[in-house]
């Protein structure tokens, strides 16, 4: 297991990660609440999270530990393609400015939990509510498994294998994530995301200085692109990857926060003001995430090999090494240390948070809806503390006892059947044109959708002389070829967009189809200036009395 | 929190508060990010570079800029 270990980097690794662990059992004292034992103190921090915690939060939360590895593992294997990160959330935080303070309203009037609480209420069904839920819940749980994918890339790099070291790491977390709830991420965030905006800055400063600069670093991607066989990699787009790049940018933009973990860390804020001050400041990460997906440049430039790669026999290896290796061949070992710590917290925000957003949505839609209609406060909060516990097994059992690359795909899967809540809940809370039901048949052509065309995507690779083989026949990627419609060209589109606007179309048909039937719409438990009540407003839901 | 009694809640509903609203004409700016990152035709180019960077990458983390700057100001001037 410890064969061939960099003891400095480890060191270094297991001292920070000890602190960070230390941090969030304390966090339970943190802001403390009379008791924890109610949802809106465990899975929601209180509800009470000011503009720097929120930032802290939400960018640990949104940019992942496997965003951070996978993202420039993209760069270095196609070149501009891997870019679509920086536009996708560039476009997120103006697309849903608006939307995510109408969200944040109506839920602290209702004491929403979830998206799908706010899908019951508005349109009177709870079998839309449970189809949201559950898409949710799918959808968080290979994301959190890929987390570890993150940590396991780490310590790959400073030479440790083997599972144990990734089992005690997640059970650690397990722990105080049941212990404290929102406050253990929310105060491990401000470690994470320090340690981690110091390390890309230092890297691109001090890497391309040793390399010779950017003109050396993209003279040998140029090379590298030029050689290859792949009409999709290189500097810039190639032709047909132009409406791919595009489409991805936008669909992930749309799906981001439609996710479980995303709208927990948004409720979790005190006021509206609180969202929009951080929809102008989280591009800050951005920048952080566009300077990261430039090392795969440099690691192009740096000969760094994946580990497993093998050039005789042409294995491509595990390309999300190619960050952590390149670190540590740049940096020295102390330097190293921090950097594989600051990706290896980084797995844990967000694995925390997903797991909190995942067990809510357990007991609000389903335990709390179909399994005990009256439960206490006491009994929610116990209920979402097993469920993370669950989840988090789930996630560990899925990385070790199945080849991760099942996860790689159900990921993939999961940002495209996510998106098929968007009518329900952000077009939700904007009108109830659509019909309940046709927002169900949507969702269900919406996903058969997502399925059939991800399914028929085959992952190719391309040898010399044009050679193509198939590496996988399914789930290959999420570029559909427009040419299956029948159009006579080589570009590819988000197989997202296809589902959604597959999903749209029947939403509105199925919509004048019920309404010409006149089957009844459902109620509305909300109403219309709901959506505009800020922090000082006493309709307002107070945080209700502590339970003991 | 503050705890509210019961009698407060009148005062809430239909007075000014009711009347708030999250129309601005302002918000349009908000889509100006979105033309700019969505048609890739518009910065898929080498030149100009910038400290040996191709367009492609410089203009897009300059978005991002872009992107801060409108939304903030959307937000100062939408503010109620």
């Amino acid at each position: 297991m410890f064969d061939n270990v960099n003891g400095v980097e480890l060191t270094i690794f297991v001292i920070l990660f000890v602190v960070v662990s230390a941090l969030g059992f304390v966090a339970a004292r943190w802001r403390r609440a009379d008791d924890l034992q109610h949802l809106d103190e465990w899975g929601l921090g209180g509800r009470n999270f000011g503009a720097w915690i929120t930032w802290f939060l939400l960018g640990g939360d949104l940019y992942t530990a496997y965003t951070f590895v996978a993202v420039p593992a993209l760069v270095f294997g196609v070149g501009a393609l891997g870019f679509f990160a920086v536009p996708y959330t560039i476009i997120v935080y103006p697309l849903v400015f608006l939307v995510l303070i109408r969200l944040w309203s109506v839920s602290h009037i209702h004491g929403f939990v979830t998206p799908a609480d706010f899908v019951r209420a508005r349109h009177g069904s709870s079998t839309l509510a449970l189809l949201v839920a559950i898409t949710g819940i799918v959808a968080t749980m290979p994301y959190i498994a890929l987390q570890l994918v993150g940590i396991e890339a780490v310590l790959k790099a400073m030479g440790v294998t083997g599972h144990v070291p990734l089992i005690v790491a997640f059970a650690i977390l397990a722990a105080y994530t049941y212990n404290s709830g929102l406050r253990a991420p929310a105060l491990i965030a401000f470690v994470k995301d320090t340690l981690i905006y110091v390390v890309i800055i230092v890297a691109v400063i001090v890497i391309p200085y040793k390399l010779g600069g950017w003109g050396e670093i993209f003279g040998a991607a140029e090379t590298k692109f030029t050689k290859s066989a792949n009409p999709n990699d290189g500097v810039l787009l190639g032709g047909p990857a132009q409406l791919q790049y595009a489409t991805l940018a936008l669909g992930s933009a749309l799906a981001l926060f439609l996710y479980p973990h995303s709208v927990t860390a948004v409720l979790a804020s005190r006021d509206r003001n609180v969202i929009k001050r951080n929809m102008a400041a989280l591009p800050a990460y951005s920048f952080i995430l566009g300077l990261l997906a430039l090392l795969g440049f440099m690691a192009i430039k740096a000969g760094v090999a994946p580990i497993g790669s093998n050039k005789a026999t042409g294995a491509p290896g595990d390309a999300n090494t190619i960050v952590p290796l390149l670190f540590d061949k740049m940096f020295p070992d102390w330097f190293a240390g921090i950097a594989f710590a600051a990706i290896g917290i980084g797995a844990l925000v967000p694995a925390a948070i997903m797991s909190i957003a995942a067990a809510n949505l357990w007991t609000r839609n389903i335990y709390k809806e179909y399994i005990n209609r009256d439960a206490t406060p006491k009994q929610e909060a116990m209920s979402s503390k097993i469920a993370s516990l669950v989840v988090k097994v789930g996630a560990l059992v899925a990385i070790i006892a199945l080849d991760p690359q099942f996860s790689i795909d159900l990921q993939l899967i999961g940002g495209v059947i996510i998106l098929q809540t968007l009518p329900a809940v952000a077009i939700g809370l904007y009108t109830r044109w659509f019909h309940r039901w046709a927002l169900i048949a949507g969702w269900a052509a919406g996903m058969l959708v997502a399925f059939i065309t991800l399914y028929q995507i085959p992952q190719k690779k391309f040898g010399p002389g044009g050679a193509i083989t198939i590496v996988k026949a399914h789930f290959g990627g999420n570029g559909y070829p427009l040419s299956k419609f029948g159009f006579d060209t080589k570009a590819t589109i988000y197989a997202g967009i296809v589902a959604i606007l597959a999903n749209l179309i029947v939403c509105a048909v199925g919509t004048l189809i019920l309404r010409a039937a006149k089957v009844p719409d459902g109620v509305d438990a909300t109403s219309p200036t709901e959506y505009f009540a800020d922090q000082d407003d006493p309709r307002l839901r107070d945080l209700p009395a502590v339970v003991h | 929190m503050a705890v509210y009694e019961p009698a407060d809640r009148s005062v809430g509903d239909g007075t000014s508060r009711a009347a708030r609203s999250d129309h601005s004409h302002w918000n349009w700016l908000l889509v100006v990010p979105l033309l700019l990152t969505l048609y890739p035709p518009l910065y898929n180019h080498k030149t100009p570079k910038l400290f040996d960077i191709p367009f492609f990458y410089w203009f897009q983390m300059l978005v991002i800029v872009v992107s801060v700057t409108v939304t903030l100001l959307v937000y100062r001037k939408s503010r109620i």
